[in-house]
């Protein structure tokens, strides 16, 4: 106990006190450090003047602006415009030179590319999918399989105006639904089916195939040509090789006999700015390998 | 601070002027009597922090540190300034870190930023060497190259000529405001702030091409981040140098602690030799040297502490091992014709075999400092071998996943790779790639310019660039559906300079069958 009494009345010696007892208890004084309490009030003075430089306090349906006028939406419109204004040492080229020039400059396909990639990422992965290999009805762009055309102006041309889309300068083509409209029947129909299958070196059943060869030559050969080979200004896909926009089963090509097909893609000169449109053109080029 | 009540005084019959009762100069001691603002009985937890008011020593060591602070200070405000040619495509700054081109300029040696593993490197072995310098000789790097110390150092210096030495300045603490006082207040805070403006400016310049930084910064169209770095580092230098001082090293600085781990009982540290010293008793002419201890309690190794503690308590970890008190002992042990070293580097191992009577002797050589030493030589060893066998081409294969791979009209199966060939030479070079382990396999590139083809890849001088490369290859010749294959980046000459193992996906065996 004498140890620890004289250990105290050392803290007290040497230590301040509030000079408040309760009890016998004393209060150290040890207050905020200054520094600390100093930066406290510095803080409740810069308070009150960002208070009135800056959009601060809700009201009801309003907030006080602020004397500066400061917005965020404001500056993010800002470092758009810069990004923009930094970007048309490129997108400028890009708008003034054909296709055929932009290639010839690596580092503008570099930047092309890149944008292009990037608006693919938001206007295109819908139906493309993520990585341009498409699916069932939507086509995949990184193969050497061209329904409309694979070098650079065809694809320019198709992204500008789409397929079967509402504009006037669309591509078209039509793919009749010969059950549906009456044109053949459902056994006609099986054989031309099993005849389409042996153009790309599927086995089918011989009778058949001697069945359906005549009648693919006057249903079917003035769109995908007497060897089965497509046309590309229809739209109509070569039938000798291994790529099927539905499917390559007997099934999928009687259900596509029977009841036609007419896949949509939106034109989009009307959507997107010229520039972005040739990116988009590139990017895909690219993939595909380049026709 | 009744501690410092009565500093200064000198004692009666003891430090007499020179000259009076027949005295020469050099017997007469200074005794301050003041107890340590960190001795161990005055530490206590509820105490606010009483300022340090180091006394300026003058001896050996203290001229070594002022040696040392000239050549590290010298070294950092210097350095950028230094040039190596390195032809027209890189800066000629000897030490350059330019972040937005990603690179490190250490004279010969650029670094690129996939190389930082020779900054871990590096850093190993300076805390290896932290490490066996703790373990020779204790806290060296604390006392003598910590820009702590060094930077407080400096601090003092301009307080010492601005307001005078110890006792000057605790004189003047104490006397209220005026004219004088305010002036030298004054004097002593601008020498401080422009010493941190100072000391922040350099560090920018290690980040920029100096001169031109230079002029910049004054014309006032250097980038704001420059001058956000200087104000920061401005005040901390301030902060850290002018006030905070021991402080930092005490409360903020992990090292002291960690420091506990190096040493052991062969380590030199400062030390009080307490056998020789005790018991201390005031002075005495006509004293009997072998009777009394030699310490004369005249607190001279007190003052100069910038630690504010007492050696003579032992080893604290306050203790930055400065040497002043050695020293402050040094020159009174000279005064009052005693041998010097009563204070002194020693280790606990030595005071333990004089206490028996033995032979003290230094071991340097111990485990613990062969195998620091073999570990720093290890990690340079292999930073060396890396550094002169690096090469100065690099390719990056990366397999694109999405899709896996591709199925053309023909039914062969095409992958894709995005390879990046860097080219660190001080010319444009031309590459190209081939394919090992698939004999069947066609390479050609995709997206790069007109006339660009898989044979000439074209990289520029201190670049990095990526290339789409396409490898087909019929689908009769895979059986998997992976086939490790690797790619070769070969020269203009046609030499395999760099190679990269990867691998070919293709559809599952079955569904090609289909």
């Amino acid at each position: 106990m004498a140890t620890d009494k004289q250990q105290e009345s050392h803290l007290v010696d040497e230590v301040e006190t509030t000079g408040h007892e309760w009890d016998g208890i004393q209060e150290y004084n040890n207050p905020l450090p200054r520094w600390w309490l100093y930066t406290f009030y510095v803080c409740i003075i810069w308070s009150v003047g960002y208070w009135l430089l800056m959009p601060t306090w809700p009201l009801v349906s309003d907030f006080t602006r602020g004397y500066l006028g400061y917005s965020q939406r404001a500056s993010v419109a800002r470092d758009i415009e810069e990004a923009r204004a930094a970007q048309s040492v490129y997108t400028d080229k890009i708008e003034k030179l054909s296709l055929a020039d932009i290639r010839k400059d690596s580092e503008l396909m570099e930047f092309a590319v890149a944008g292009g990639r990037s608006a693919f990422g938001v206007n295109c992965i819908q139906c493309h999918g993520s990585g341009a290999s498409g699916g069932i009805a939507y086509p995949n762009l990184n193969d050497d399989d061209w329904l409309w055309g694979g070098d650079i102006e065809a694809i320019h041309q198709t992204i500008k105006f789409g397929v079967r889309s509402d504009h006037e300068d669309t591509r078209f083509g039509d793919m009749p639904a010969f059950l549906k409209d009456e044109i053949l029947t459902a056994s006609e129909i099986s054989d031309v089916a099993e005849f389409t299958l042996t153009l790309s070196g599927q086995k089918a059943d011989a009778a058949s195939v001697a069945r359906g060869a005549p009648i693919f030559a006057e249903q079917c050969a003035a769109c995908h040509g007497p060897a089965g080979k497509g046309l590309r200004e229809f739209g109509a896909p070569n039938l000798t090789d291994n790529i099927w926009l539905f499917g390559r089963d007997k099934s999928v090509i009687v259900q596509t006999v029977s009841n036609g097909r007419a896949g949509v893609m939106p034109a989009w000169s009307t959507r997107l700015d010229p520039v972005t449109v040739k990116q988009l053109a590139l990017y895909i080029h690219v993939l595909g390998g380049g026709e | 601070m009744k501690a410092e009540t009565s500093v200064q005084s000198k004692r009666p019959g003891q430090s007499e002027r020179p000259g009076q009762s027949g005295e020469t100069a050099e017997t007469t001691v200074e005794t301050v009597n003041v107890e340590a603002v960190n001795s161990r009985e005055n530490r206590s937890l509820f105490k606010s922090r009483e300022k340090i008011q180091p006394k300026r020593a003058s001896g050996d060591f203290r001229r070594l540190k002022w040696i040392i602070m000239g050549l590290t200070l010298a070294f950092y405000y210097g350095a950028p300034w230094l040039r190596w040619d390195r032809g027209a495509s890189a800066p000629d700054q000897a030490i350059l870190i330019d972040l937005p081109a990603g690179r490190f300029y250490f004279f010969f040696i650029e670094i690129w930023p996939q190389e930082v593993y020779y900054l871990t490197g590096l850093l190993i072995i300076a805390a290896m060497m932290l490490f066996l310098m703790t373990s020779l000789a204790g806290r060296v790097w604390c006392g003598y190259s910590c820009p702590q110390t060094v930077w407080t150092d400096l601090f003092l210096v301009i307080e010492r000529f601005a307001e005078g030495d110890r006792a000057a300045r605790i004189r003047l603490d104490k006397a209220p405001m005026s004219v004088s006082k305010f002036k030298k207040r004054l004097i002593k805070h601008t020498l401080w702030i422009i010493t941190g403006i100072l000391t922040g400016g350099a560090w920018v310049f290690y980040f920029a091409d100096a001169p031109t930084l230079l002029v910049n910064l004054v014309t006032l169209n250097a980038p704001s981040i420059a001058y956000i770095t200087i104000a920061v580092l401005a005040s901390a230098t301030y902060l850290f140098g002018g006030h905070a001082r021991e402080q930092v090293c005490t409360y903020m600085c992990p090292w002291p602690r960690i420091q506990a781990a190096m040493v052991d009982e062969h380590s030199l540290m400062v030390t009080y030799r307490a056998r020789r010293g005790e018991p201390r008793a005031d002075y005495a002419k006509d004293a009997n040297w072998d009777q009394r201890g030699h310490c004369i309690d005249c607190n001279n190794c007190v003052v100069v502490c910038p630690m504010g503690i007492d050696i003579r308590d032992g080893e604290q970890l306050e203790c930055i091992n400065c040497a002043l008190c050695i020293d402050a002992c040094d020159d009174v042990m000279k005064r009052i014709d005693l041998p010097t070293g009563l204070i002194g580097y020693d280790t606990p191992a030595n005071e333990a075999m004089r206490a028996q009577g033995l032979v003290p002797r230094l071991r340097l050589i111990r485990p613990r400092t062969l195998i620091y030493a073999a570990f720093i030589i290890f990690v340079a060893a292999v930073m060396l071998v890396t550094l002169l066998t690096r090469s100065d081409v690099g390719m990056n294969v990366l397999r694109d996943r999405n899709p896996l791979y591709v199925t053309l009209s023909d039914g062969s199966i095409r992958n894709r790779y995005t390879v990046k060939i860097l080219n660190k030479f001080r010319d444009v070079r031309q590459f190209t790639v081939t394919v090992d382990g698939m004999p069947t396999a066609i390479l050609s590139l995709t997206g790069g310019a007109i006339g660009e083809s898989i044979a000439a890849l074209t990289v520029r001088s201190d670049r990095l660039r990526s290339f789409r490369i396409l490898v087909t290859t019929p689908a009769s010749a895979i059986n998997g559906a992976a086939t490790a294959i690797t790619l070769q980046l070969r020269n203009s000459d046609g030499e395999v300079v760099r190679e990269s193992e990867t691998t070919f996906r293709a559809p599952s065996p079955k569904r090609v069958e289909r």
